[in-house]
């Protein structure tokens, strides 16, 4: 079943088309992975979806709702989360601050704004302690509650890339973007992120990941999706996209050009 | 002398109250604005132009004095909303000399340069509050300040203030995590703007007139550097930042030297201890107020841990 979709999704700045008419498709409950050179409009495509860009044109199907150009807060809370490939974390608040904030909607009433703002300062405790459960149960995931009350910036990098995906998963999304998430991770770091990003599929939560590192994505993506220079050149399964001649070549260059 | 200190702590309340709002704004939120003593006006006039010419009382013009404020701080709040750091503060800078032009201008209803005198003063149950008697006017100022003081803390401390921190810390990522941006700044804009208005009326019954040249722009700097000496986002420490700033700017008078030391001097004095904060302690004197969680954690540890692990799993 297809949860989320582009649909001839262009994004263009000025002449630059960093994103041209992209059909891109993300299946329920499986791992979708984007990969291709830098520069090929991977994390464009990204800001698009989560609402960050607003695409020039095409449009954006999330459970068959049309959302294109919906502001982020609001697709957040649709149910579409994401991490980004430089980590933004609130830096000068503490762990467990960071993954309340993930849940912050969460105990309020969109509808009722202010009712819902004057209940949480009324009420200050109670709500206080339902977040701070809420987060709790996150940072247990990823076996971070004893870093709790450190400052965010203060974490070694590896789980500052946790907290950030911990933050996403805190806002209970139906699918998590993750921009990157083994950048700069050594080979066992990325082992265990692997099996993490499988425990994330495990919770029923679709993930959709860029990343270069290949042994991964070949390892874990259901459907991998391949852009070079803003467009779509091959889709298919691990396997079909390793022998795509139009991937290598993307990848490796033309193969006369040597000769 | 004693009647003097009493003067400088008058002061300290009434400018706290601008520095809580200037805190909301800057220590919490993030956004540097300029346009505390705009407020601060509109408060005063709000208060003076009620009381004199329509007969109200201090009490009635109070709300309406932090309400109107507030309006203005919506209205100054959504168009700047795009703008950051320095962009802001040339436009917050701007909406403050509006208002005191406006109010130089408007001569049917602020009386222009010539201000609005003769303000009643602030009587409760048939006591008058008199600002000759010093001491009883400071007790009026400090009960304000302090119940303002309350209701602050509690929204720093409730979900709305972390969610203006993740604003500061990083606006890209909040908006991610579904928090509305937008309406959180602009939030921020009319708490702190209906803080200065409170500050202002107060500064109408203690001066028991009104004229534009109280609501200059240096009053928007002294503000900011009560809050960037005291503390960002430590509403106890812009309080005690209001009190050295005022103390430093009554110094001269304090001691007797007023005729040696000229009235600009506290200008100079400003301008070397936001610089000198900014190099050796941004973080103020005494820093950012951290919450803490626990008591949360205590409670949660043994029994309720478990009972979320199941429910982890049953999802």
């Amino acid at each position: 079943m297809r949860i989320l979709e582009t649909q001839g999704l262009t994004r263009a700045y000025g002449g630059v088309v960093a994103v041209n008419n992209v059909d891109f498709t993300v299946e329920k409950d499986l791992i979708t992975g984007l990969i291709g050179p830098n520069g090929a409009g991977k994390t464009t495509l990204f800001n698009n979806i989560t609402g960050l860009d607003m695409p020039t044109s095409g449009k954006v199907i999330f459970n068959g709702k049309e959302i294109t150009g919906t502001p982020a807060h609001r697709i957040c809370r649709m149910g579409i989360a994401r991490t980004f490939q430089n980590i933004r974390l609130f830096k000068e608040l503490s762990v467990l601050e960071n993954v309340m904030l993930g849940c912050h909607f969460k105990v309020g009433d969109p509808k009722r704004r202010l009712a819902s703002a004057l209940k949480s300062y009324v009420r200050l405790s109670s709500e206080e302690e339902e977040l701070y459960q809420r987060a709790h149960k996150w940072l247990g995931f990823f076996k971070m509650e004893s870093l709790e009350n450190e400052l965010a910036k203060n974490l070694p990098y590896g789980h500052q890339r946790y907290l950030e995906i911990a933050r996403a998963l805190a806002t209970e999304p139906q699918v998590i973007f993750l921009d990157e998430p083994a950048a700069g991770m050594n080979p066992q770091e990325t082992e265990s992120l692997m099996s993490t990003i499988k425990r994330i599929r495990d919770l029923g939560v679709t993930v959709v990941l860029i990343e270069h590192d290949m042994k991964l994505v070949m390892n874990i993506c259901d459907n991998i999706t391949v852009l070079n220079y803003g467009g779509k050149i091959a889709e298919g399964t691990p396997s079909q996209i390793k022998s795509d001649p139009l991937v290598i070549e993307a990848y490796l260059g033309k193969d006369d050009e040597d000769e | 002398m004693w009647s003097f200190f009493l003067l400088i702590m008058i002061y300290t309340g009434i400018y706290s109250l601008m520095a809580m709002g200037q805190n909301v704004i800057t220590g919490y939120a993030g956004m540097l604005s300029l346009c505390q003593a705009g407020f601060f006006a509109v408060g005063s006039y709000a208060t003076a132009i009620l009381c004199v010419k329509c007969g109200w009382s201090f009490w009635a013009t109070l709300p309406v004095a932090a309400l109107l404020s507030a309006f203005l701080g919506l209205l100054i709040g959504l168009p700047t909303l795009r703008l950051k750091g320095d962009y802001l503060a040339i436009a917050t800078l701007g909406f403050g000399e509006i208002v005191r032009n406006v109010i130089n201008n408007w001569d049917k209803l602020t009386n222009g340069p010539m201000g609005i005198q003769r303000i009643p003063m602030v009587k409760l149950f048939g006591y008058t509050f008199s600002p000759y008697r010093k001491g009883i006017f400071l007790i009026l100022v400090w009960v304000i300040v302090l119940a303002c003081y309350f209701l602050v803390t509690r929204l720093a401390k409730s979900r709305m203030g972390r969610a203006l921190e993740a604003i500061r810390e990083d606006e890209i990522a909040a908006d991610s995590m579904g928090i509305n941006v937008t309406l959180y700044k602009v939030a921020a804009f009319v708490i702190g703007a209906a803080l200065a208005g409170i500050a202002g009326s107060l500064q109408a019954v203690f001066m028991l007139s009104v004229s534009p040249g109280t609501y200059v722009f240096m009053v928007s700097i002294m503000v900011l550097c009560m809050v960037v000496l005291g503390g960002m986002g430590n509403f106890f420490a812009v309080i005690v930042g209001a009190f050295i700033i005022q103390f430093i700017s009554y110094f001269p008078q304090l001691v007797g030297l007023s005729s040696v030391i000229p009235p600009q001097f506290k200008q100079i004095l400003f301008g070397l201890i936001l610089v000198l904060m900014m190099i050796y302690r941004p973080q103020g004197m005494l820093g950012r107020s951290m919450r803490s969680y626990d008591k949360l954690q205590g409670i949660s540890k043994p029994g309720l841990l478990a009972k979320l692990r199941k429910k982890g799993d049953a999802r």
